[in-house]
């Protein structure tokens, strides 16, 4: 039983790492509204970068502010394909996923994995600092720096500029007629959210020693995972800083319902991406089946808007 | 003020679905002018307040305002100088957003938009005295989602955005057909009240005879692309629904008079 804890507390940890990931999808999925495929190959690249860069003698830290920035390139690719040159989102996404395949190969020098053997990382460096556990370590890295992100998000938003990206992703027409370039707004939106994802997989390659071209598969389930189960726990009253504390909540919640899901034998590691894309299914679907079985309500709304309209013109006739 | 000079739009050129939606529109609008625009259903109305606001590109034709050359520039810049509330309520404010996020995103028409706050407190109660005006008691809700707002409340706030910060012209698109005939009314006259408080230069498309004649000091009707007749001043004032039904049927056609012209 004592391991069964000791793995759902890792679990829980490296929730924490995928949160950057999640807080990365909510970004482009939610406030922009764009279901952006580019996350699986912007993950991998993270964790490509990282290591390779880590393994070739380049400073951690640094190495992870570059992957973030690679990341960023990675959502700006994604951002010019759909804004300036019009290819469907999805497609602009899957486009940039599947040339950072290629892209990640080359970064690691041809190979398709790179582990890190004694060298320092992030991680490492808290350990030795403070001299705690790795676990412990993970720990405080991961919870110092999801605060940052979150109270950098939280300030972001709240300026003109994340307002605009805001308003992009509630109202494109609208936002053109006051002035917003709305090419700007999404590519930005874009970057920052692929730049966020980067940095997740840099996180995640230097906690797992191990950085991996296939590390991305499923990325964009797993984010839109975690902010379905965070969402599910929030109130739409909170303030933002504490909605995307709760995207953050729910990544960990998705990593510890895997553990618990593989130490206790119901299904296999296998079956997870399958349980995920039900879940995602079922929670997306939610409000249909909602209206499905209440129903009645949308139906009466549309009465009452066409005895409106005919209200519009008998008015009128008899003015006349 | 604004000189549209011979400008076409043609849509889907080269298949079967082409349509000539503008044929050689001149048009000059003065500083101050209330034009109201008439005519049936693709007559080319729209298109042509989306060719002014950018939204389409010309294919012909020039768009000069105030000697600034127009037609190339696109929609987010042009916005600069106009004010645009749309038909449907839902599209002139952003839904999930609060009633003042979306008046301090009207506020910064045309204007940078940094890394300053979106909205700050002085900003505020200048929103509250704005709202006071609207007489919807918005003004106690500023906090409120818009999502939340009947179609109504929502056009008359898009109304106030449109003409937060003075607009260079207002472009109206039947921005109250999409209301009940009460709200409707109301958002007429907030209109009115809007328009003539700082005399904003204002080019309103609408449906209804009766509105196109009690509104403004100029009116232009159009069909198939083309300004097909065109009032003003005193001969405009003394017009009746007749009198237009009757230059529309020697101009265009009396098959071309749609149900909803009559009945609106």
């Amino acid at each position: 039983m004592g391991s069964f804890l000791q793995s759902i507390i890792g679990g829980a940890n490296q929730g924490l790492l995928w949160a950057l990931l999640a807080l990365g999808v909510f970004i482009t999925f939610r406030i922009l509204d764009f279901a952006d495929l580019t996350a699986e190959g912007s993950f991998a690249l993270g964790g490509c970068m990282t290591v390779s860069l880590i393994s070739s003698g380049i400073e951690p830290v640094i190495s992870t502010f570059l992957a973030f920035l690679a990341g960023m390139v990675a959502g700006l690719t994604t951002g010019v394909l759909t804004t300036k040159l019009k290819i469907a989102p999805i497609l602009a996404g899957i486009l940039t996923m599947i040339a950072l395949y290629s892209i990640n190969i080359r970064i690691m020098g041809g190979a398709s994995n790179i582990g890190l053997v004694r060298t320092n990382t992030i991680i490492t460096y808290f350990e030795n600092f403070f001299h705690i556990s790795r676990m412990r370590a993970t720990t405080m890295l991961s919870v110092l720096i999801v605060g940052i992100i979150i109270a950098l998000m939280y300030w972001f938003f709240g300026t003109e500029k994340g307002s605009a990206i805001r308003a992009t992703g509630n109202n494109e027409k609208m936002c053109r007629a006051l002035g917003i370039n709305t090419d700007n707004t999404k590519i930005l939106a874009l970057m920052i959210s692929n730049g966020l994802i980067a940095l997740s997989g840099a996180m995640i390659a230097q906690q797992q020693s191990f950085g991996d071209v296939g590390m991305g598969t499923g990325a964009i389930v797993i984010g839109l995972a975690s902010v379905i189960i965070g969402e599910t726990f929030m109130s739409q009253k909170f303030p933002f800083w504490l909605k995307l504390s709760f995207i953050a909540l729910g990544s960990v919640i998705y990593r510890v319902l895997i553990i618990i899901v593989i130490t206790t034998d119901i299904l296999s590691a296998d079956d997870m991406k399958l349980l995920t894309a039900v879940l995602i299914i079922i929670a997306l679907a939610l409000p249909k089946i909602k209206t499905a079985f209440i129903g009645n309500n949308s139906k009466k709304r549309n009465q009452q808007q066409k005895a409106l309209l005919s209200a519009d013109g008998e008015n009128g006739n008899a003015e006349d | 003020m604004l000189r549209i000079e011979n400008i076409s739009k043609i849509f889907n050129i080269g298949t079967i679905n082409q349509k000539q939606a503008l044929d050689g529109v001149n048009l000059y609008i003065n500083e101050g002018d209330f034009v109201t625009v008439i005519g049936g259903n693709g007559a080319g109305k729209s298109t042509l307040l989306n060719v002014i606001s950018g939204v389409h590109m010309v294919d012909q034709g020039e768009l000069i305002l105030d000697e600034i050359n127009l037609t190339k520039l696109p929609e987010h810049i042009r916005a600069k100088y106009f004010g645009r509330v749309f038909q449907d309520p839902l599209m002139g404010t952003a839904s999930s957003m609060e009633i003042q996020e979306n008046l301090a995103l009207a506020y910064r028409r045309g204007k940078f938009r940094g890394l300053n706050w979106a909205i700050t407190h002085s900003e505020k109660r200048f929103y509250q005295e704005q709202l006071k005006r609207l007489d919807l008691g918005l003004e106690d809700r500023m906090t409120t989602k818009v999502g939340l707002l009947s179609g109504g409340q929502r056009q008359a706030l898009a109304l106030l955005m449109a003409t937060l910060v003075k607009p260079r012209m207002l472009l109206l698109d039947e921005h109250t057909a999409a209301l009940d005939p009460k709200t409707a009314k109301k958002v007429q006259d907030l209109t009115l009240e809007l328009t003539q408080e700082t005399n904003i230069t204002t080019l309103m498309i609408t449906h209804n005879m009766k509105d196109a004649i009690k509104f403004g000091n100029r009116l232009i009707m159009m069909h198939e692309g083309r300004v097909i007749y065109e009032v003003e001043g005193e001969e405009k004032k003394s017009l009746k629904v007749e009198d237009l039904l009757k230059k529309f049927e020697q101009n265009a056609g009396s098959e071309a008079i749609t149900d909803r012209m009559l009945l609106a």
